[in-house]
Formats: structure tokens, C-alpha cells, sequence
């Protein structure tokens, strides 16, 4: 059973130990909890429907990657899980999404409060334009007045926790914007989780990114799972391959609105994918 | 025919060469004169207000209030101060309000709000200024009389736009990205506007609030009928008050020549004045941008 037998994936690239698939199926046999739920989501941009009655589970402390090509509305899935849609006036969600056992887009929930709890890190790194330090402490000073030597803590326990605390511990006064590419990612990473969120929804992370600095995040995403639940949108199929547990393969319908056509445990989607499409998308035969 | 193709081509290719020559040189020519021509206004008036202000120019100048001229005229400083005020107090007034609405026009562009105080801004911003005096002298002056406060508020309503518009620009050139990641992190929108799009965009902001100070300060018209001017060194804001554009008109038609000197020295004060102004805005732009990097 735990041999670790390597199956070639059809395109040739990743490999992945049978074994996984088979623990993953066993982790899923014994009850995951879903973090978050999708209930017949769907999104709206005034009268397009962009996103089409989606229905998923968010498995806390899982990676759970949304694959598809181009324009079929995976990140406009991925930011109704914090309402990021709400900042276009012309998007609108039918359906619900659920967020332990909370309808998150019911009229008495605080937006900013779904924020906290569920923060972002975008596709480009984007730390504004003040201190490292001031950046991983953005977060937590929103909230509360803290005391400096708490939060420096704060500050130095996100950085650590981001795989970052010793390359910058020597300039935390120096720009944000002084870092490399990959270093600021890795700093929005750290000032997303200096807020402590539940989930973190990552869209792209690694687009901007060399492969070395692509790496990087994607250990680091492994680590962040024993705390966080993650929910990353890629391009890139070995990726999501590579780090997440369970995939959701979007495809866009003829009416141009994007639809979840299967979701499983990783493994399974890019050895032995149920749908045609995925099959054909995952070994790079369109899209 | 057939055979005369080839050659006839090449000679009109050859004349067409040197017409081509003959335009570029005349448009280059008219385009080089246009551009001195734009020039001139501003070398010509920059030398004949320092040519003939400087000779009125004097410490004294600076810093006496109002003294006939049997007694040598003494100087602006009256003017001076009542010019700080009423920029000053119309800063206060225009500057809170335009920066505020400016943000909610960025983060709403779509409502109706929004576009009406885009439409708006434009439409004062192209406003004669006499007319946003007369505008004041009707519902202020005429009950309650000149006075300082309804001065600054005839520059306030003319600064107003000038802000708004800049400050919306500015924020306009932030990043979406900034905005999002604040709102991601669980701000407020008012968090996000003030400690991350303000902060990014706070060069071009001074930079056009400098602008529209300096553009204020040598306003005439709107002061014409709200502030007056006087003579005497007023701090009072319900009282007529003195300014450098309104000292400078009533002495460049006063008969006396040493009054006429002291309008072009008053001139020239302002002049520099608004170019300490630019060149502050210039320094601030850099010095922040730098800073960041």
C-alpha cells in the first residue's frame, strides 16, 4: 500500500507518487470538513452571467487549486469567497457561500469582517508603498491599537512564517518595494497572515515570478496548510499539481459563462480525470 | 506612353523630393517662430516687472504697512498679510472638501454622485472668477458687508476644483492592486483611502495644492467685492482686509508716480511669490519620489 509507486502524468512533466492518491482518498473516505461551501453560486456582471451555479467544497487545511483556461471566470470565483466582487458595483452573487456554517453574503454580515477572515494574496505583488515593516503591521493595526513589542512579534513571527524573516530582518525599515519579485510576494504572503485569516485565497501567485521564486512560494504554500485553508487559481497545471490536494477543473460554457465541470482529489483529476474536457485540458490538448 | 513611365516617374519623384525639403524646412521654421512667439509674453513681462519693480524694492518695502506718499509711501506688508489670510483661510475651507469628494469619486465613479461632482468641478473650474465674487457679494456682502471671511470664500470656491480635479487625477494613477490589498486585509474603505492611496498619491496632491494656491493668490476679481482691501494691517475676519492683488490695481491707477513704482514692485512680489510656489512643488515631487524607491 505505501510503496511509492510514480505514475507518469500524461503530459509528460510531474510525476506523482501513487501512494498520495491513495492517502488523500483515504483522508477524504474519513471526513473532511468543508471550510467553505459554495451552494449554487452564481456571479453576475449586471446581466452576464459570468460564473454559472457553482457548487464546491473548501476542505480546511487543504489546497484546493480552480483550474480552466483563460476567461472562464476563475477569478471572479475566486473573489466571491471574500466578496472582493462587492467592489464592482455591476457584480452580483445568486446562491450561497458558506463560511463555517455562515452565509457570507447575508445582509447583516460585515464585509470587512469576511475580509479578515478570509484574505487575498493577488496575482502581481502588490505591497503598498511603506516600510517591510509597515507592511506585515498593516493588517494587525487595523483592528487594535498594539503595543511596539507586540508588535513586533507579530511582525516577526509573520515574516518567519512567510520564509522571509531572514532576508529582510536586517532592513525591516527599508521600502517594500526594494525586495525582488518573489521576496514581495513572499511579504504579501506575510501581510495576509499577520491578520491571522482562516483562509487564504491566492490568485495566480506565481504568474509574475521566476521559476526559483515559484518554488519558493509553493513550499511555502505546503507549510502554510497545517494552519490556513487555501484556495489558489493557476495557469500552471503542474502546479496545481504539484501543491494542491484537491482540484477544481472550470471550463467556460457555450453562453460564455464559466462552470465547475469536475472536482476531486488532485491526484485523480490529472491521472484519471472523469470528464472528456478535463482530460483533454490537463494532458495540454487545448487550452 | 509606356516607355516615358520610368523616366517621368523619376523627375517627379526628384521634384517631389525637393517640395518635401522646401515644407519641411517652412513648417519647421513656422513651428520654431510659434514657439518663440509663446515665449515672449512671459520673457517680456518677467523683464519689464523686474526692470521696473526692483527700483521700489526694499527691506522697508517689505515689511511697512500703508504710509502716504508725502511720507514715501511705505510698504505692502499690510497686503502681505491679509494675502496669507485669505489664501490660508480658503485653503482650510477648499482643500478638506475637494480632497474628500475627490476620494469618493475614485472609489464610486459610477454613481450618480460621482458624476455629478465630476460635471460639477468642471463646470466651475471654468467659471469666471468675477462671477464667483459677484456670487458672494450677493448672498454675503450685501447683508453683512466686506470682510475677510467672504474674500477666502470666493478664492475657496475657485480653489475648490482646481483640488478636487488634481486630487482625483492623482488617486486615478494609484494602483487598483494598493486599494484591493488594504480592503483584502480587512480595511474599511476609509482606511484604505487615507493610509494607502493618500500616502501614494500625496506628491501630486501637493504638488496641486501648491497650484492652486499660487493660482488663488493673485486672484483680483472675486476680492474686488468681498475683501475690498485697506490700508491698514487687519487681522479681523469680519473686517475689510487688504491684499496684494487688490493693492496692486489701486496703485497702478493711482495718479502719483511713486504709487505706479510700487505697483510694479507688488508685481513683482507676486511674481515671485507663485514661482517659489511651482519651484516648492517641483522640490516636494522629486524629494517624495526619490523617497520612495
Amino acid at each position: 500500500m505505501s510503496q511509492s509507486v510514480s505514475v507518469a502524468l500524461p503530459m509528460g512533466v510531474a510525476t506523482y507518487p501513487l501512494s498520495v492518491v491513495s492517502t488523500q482518498a483515504l483522508r477524504k473516505a474519513s471526513g473532511l470538513s468543508a471550510k467553505m461551501t459554495l451552494d449554487h453560486a452564481s456571479v453576475y456582471y449586471d446581466a452576464f452571467l459570468a460564473v454559472a451555479d457553482v457548487n464546491l467544497p473548501v476542505y480546511a487545511h487543504q489546497i484546493t487549486a480552480i483550474i480552466g483556461p483563460s476567461g472562464c471566470g476563475k477569478s471572479t470565483l475566486l473573489r466571491a469567497l471574500n466578496r472582493m466582487n462587492d467592489l464592482i458595483s455591476r457584480a452580483r452573487l445568486t446562491g450561497k457561500i458558506w463560511l463555517d456554517g455562515e452565509d457570507i453574503y447575508a445582509p447583516q454580515v460585515d464585509v470587512v469582517d469576511i475580509r479578515r477572515r478570509v484574505g487575498m494574496v493577488f496575482q502581481r505583488p502588490n505591497p503598498f508603498p511603506k516600510s517591510i515593516y509597515d507592511n506585515v503591521a498593516y493588517g494587525p493595526r487595523l483592528y487594535d491599537r498594539i503595543p511596539k513589542s507586540e508588535l513586533d512579534e507579530m511582525v516577526e513571527r509573520s515574516l518567519r512564517r512567510a520564509a522571509l524573516w531572514d532576508e529582510v530582518k536586517d532592513k525591516l525599515k527599508e521600502s517594500g518595494l526594494a525586495l525582488s519579485g518573489g521576496q514581495q510576494q513572499r511579504l504579501c504572503i506575510a501581510r495576509a497572515i499577520a491578520v491571522e485569516p482562516e483562509v487564504i485565497l491566492m490568485d495566480e501567485p506565481c504568474s509574475a515570478l521566476d521559476p526559483v521564486a515559484t518554488l519558493k512560494i509553493e513550499e511555502l504554500m505546503q507549510e502554510l496548510e497545517t494552519d490556513y485553508t487555501i484556495v489558489i487559481v493557476t495557469h500552471n497545471m503542474q502546479q496545481a499539481a504539484r501543491v494542491s490536494d484537491y482540484t477544481a477543473m472550470m471550463m467556460m460554457r457555450p453562453d460564455r459563462a464559466g462552470e465547475v465541470i469536475e472536482f476531486d482529489v488532485t491526484a485523480k483529476i490529472f491521472t484519471r480525470p472523469g470528464d472528456k474536457r478535463t482530460e483533454d485540458y490537463v494532458t495540454g490538448r487545448f487550452g | 506612353m509606356s516607355v516615358s513611365v520610368a523616366s517621368r516617374r523619376w523627375t517627379r519623384s526628384a521634384a517631389r523630393e525637393r517640395k518635401r525639403r522646401l515644407v519641411n524646412v517652412l513648417m519647421l521654421s513656422l513651428t520654431g517662430l510659434a514657439t518663440l512667439l509663446a515665449l515672449v509674453p512671459l520673457a517680456w513681462i518677467l523683464v519689464e516687472v523686474v526692470a521696473r519693480g526692483s527700483s521700489a524694492l526694499s527691506v522697508e518695502f517689505l515689511t511697512q504697512t500703508f504710509k502716504p506718499t508725502s511720507l514715501g509711501g511705505g510698504g505692502i506688508w499690510h497686503a502681505m498679510v491679509g494675502t496669507a489670510i485669505l489664501v490660508g483661510l480658503a485653503s482650510f475651507l477648499a482643500v478638506p472638501i475637494g480632497i474628500l469628494a475627490a476620494f469618493y469619486v475614485v472609489a464610486h465613479p459610477d454613481s450618480t454622485l460621482g458624476l455629478a461632482v465630476r460635471f460639477g468641478t468642471d463646470v466651475l473650474s471654468g467659471l469666471p472668477s468675477i462671477v464667483v465674487g459677484l456670487f458672494i457679494y450677493t448672498i454675503l456682502v450685501i447683508e453683512r458687508g466686506y470682510s475677510a471671511w467672504a474674500g477666502s470664500l470666493a478664492l475657496a470656491v475657485l480653489m475648490l476644483p482646481v483640488v478636487t480635479r488634481t486630487t482625483e487625477e492623482m488617486l486615478r494613477l494609484v494602483p487598483k492592486s494598493l486599494r484591493e490589498a488594504s480592503l483584502g486585509l480587512g480595511a474599511p474603505e476609509w482606511k484604505a483611502s487615507f493610509s494607502v492611496m493618500l500616502p501614494a498619491a500625496l506628491t501630486g496632491v501637493m504638488t496641486g495644492l501648491m497650484l492652486a494656491v499660487a493660482r488663488v493668490s493673485g486672484e483680483t476679481a472675486p476680492l474686488l467685492f468681498t475683501a475690498l482691501g485697506s490700508n491698514n494691517l487687519s487681522v479681523a475676519l469680519d473686517k475689510p482686509i487688504a491684499a496684494l492683488p487688490l493693492t496692486l490695481f489701486k496703485y497702478a491707477v493711482d495718479p502719483s508716480k511713486v504709487r505706479n513704482a510700487q505697483a510694479w514692485a507688488i508685481a513683482l512680489v507676486i511674481i515671485v511669490l507663485v514661482l517659489v510656489l511651482n519651484i516648492g512643488a517641483r522640490l516636494i515631487a522629486t524629494w517624495r519620489s526619490r523617497m520612495m524607491r
